[in-house]
């Protein structure tokens, strides 16, 4: 694998996590229990789906083969996918989706934390816009973690019930490939370690403020997304989401 | 633990926005929210998305005294024989702005 395959394959990583959690988000669109909340996840969705535009477009660049972010996005199959198994979790409740977002808000803030200082003029211009939007992501659902965690009895008990569901997916967030060997060489990205050793830390803290525990899965956790595996819930988001633009290409509106 | 109503949207606040440095804080709306932290994240969602403030602040709505319909007569019709109060006898100097 050249480096040229490798950072493709990086930012197509990145650009599916953006656009399915910006995705998931986006079904909260007039339904969240008040109405500041539903502009709030609406506004992350937007974030997202921005910063995954980006990102396929750049790796469509890199592949040199005319593929737009809508090809990518569109007409792609779901063994295709390179999310993380995090971010195709079901809503479920609030809990579930806050839950879910700080998970991923805190793992996605020190990444492209790391990748301002990248090799790549792409990705470190790329990691220093979008690292202002992730900021205020992680702030806003930190803060939700703590309030419901250490919140009334029932807010608790549903926060407990959404770590337990979420955790299992966060161990493949640090799963490394040859993808990430072949550019850390390069200087071109950090090693997803030394992202989990801040994650962790920064995590458990919280999740501690918020009187929640870390359930003991037994050493388990979900794996699959590096190969384009998924659970269950990643084909009905891409039937909903491909839908229009595969019945009707070329659309415009 | 403390018990909460069920649907309880917290207290609310009123939403003031400073569009540009320098100028004054302007009331936009307001929102719910539980403490003041949550009502400036709320007020920056709702209210700033497209660019509109450099500056929120958050007021319980319930701090704020206001006049009532019956003070109306007592509190500004006296103002209203009073022109020579309107700063019209003067020149503004060129470049003041917001005034």
């Amino acid at each position: 694998m050249n480096k040229e395959e490798a950072l493709q394959a990086y930012l197509i990583r990145l650009g599916d996590n953006a656009l399915i959690l910006g995705q998931r988000l986006g079904e909260w669109c007039g339904h969240a229990h008040q109405l500041e909340s539903d502009i709030a996840l609406t506004n992350v969705a937007l974030d997202n789906v921005g910063q995954s535009r980006n990102l396929l477009t750049e790796a469509g660049r890199i592949e040199d083969k005319g593929r737009t972010e809508d090809d990518f996005a569109f007409f792609r199959k779901e063994q295709e996918f390179r999310n993380n198994l995090l971010v195709e979790q079901e809503n479920g409740n609030f809990a579930q989706t806050i839950t879910r977002q700080y998970l991923f808000d805190v793992f996605q803030f020190h990444l492209y934390k790391a990748l301002t200082e990248s090799k790549d003029e792409f990705l470190a211009g790329f990691a220093e816009k979008s690292l202002k939007e992730v900021t205020y992501h992680r702030k806003l659902s930190g803060d939700w973690m703590v309030r419901l965690g250490d919140g009334t009895d029932e807010s608790h008990a549903k926060m407990q019930e959404a770590l337990d569901i979420m955790w299992p997916f966060t161990g493949e967030l640090f799963e490394m490939t040859e993808i990430d060997e072949v550019l850390i060489a390069e200087g071109i990205v950090p090693s997803l370690k030394d992202i989990e050793e801040k994650w962790r830390p920064e995590v458990e803290a919280v999740i501690d403020e918020a009187t929640l525990a870390i359930p003991d899965t037994m050493g388990y956790m979900a794996r699959g997304s590096r190969d384009g595996h998924h659970t269950e819930y990643l084909g009905y988001i891409l039937a909903e989401m491909q839908a229009l633009p595969r019945s009707m290409p070329d659309a415009k509106w | 633990m403390t018990e909460k109503p069920e649907n309880d949207q917290g207290q609310l606040w009123e939403v003031f926005i400073q569009a540009k440095p320098g100028i004054a804080h302007k009331h936009a709306g307001s929102v719910h929210a539980h403490d003041a932290e949550m009502a400036l994240a709320s007020a920056r969602d709702v209210y700033t998305r497209r660019r509109e403030g450099t500056s929120i602040w958050v007021v319980p709505s319930n701090m704020i005294a206001a006049t009532t319909e019956q003070d109306a007569d007592s509190f500004f019709d006296p103002a209203d024989d009073k022109a020579y109060r309107h700063p019209t006898f003067y020149t503004v100097p060129e470049g003041v702005k917001y005034l």
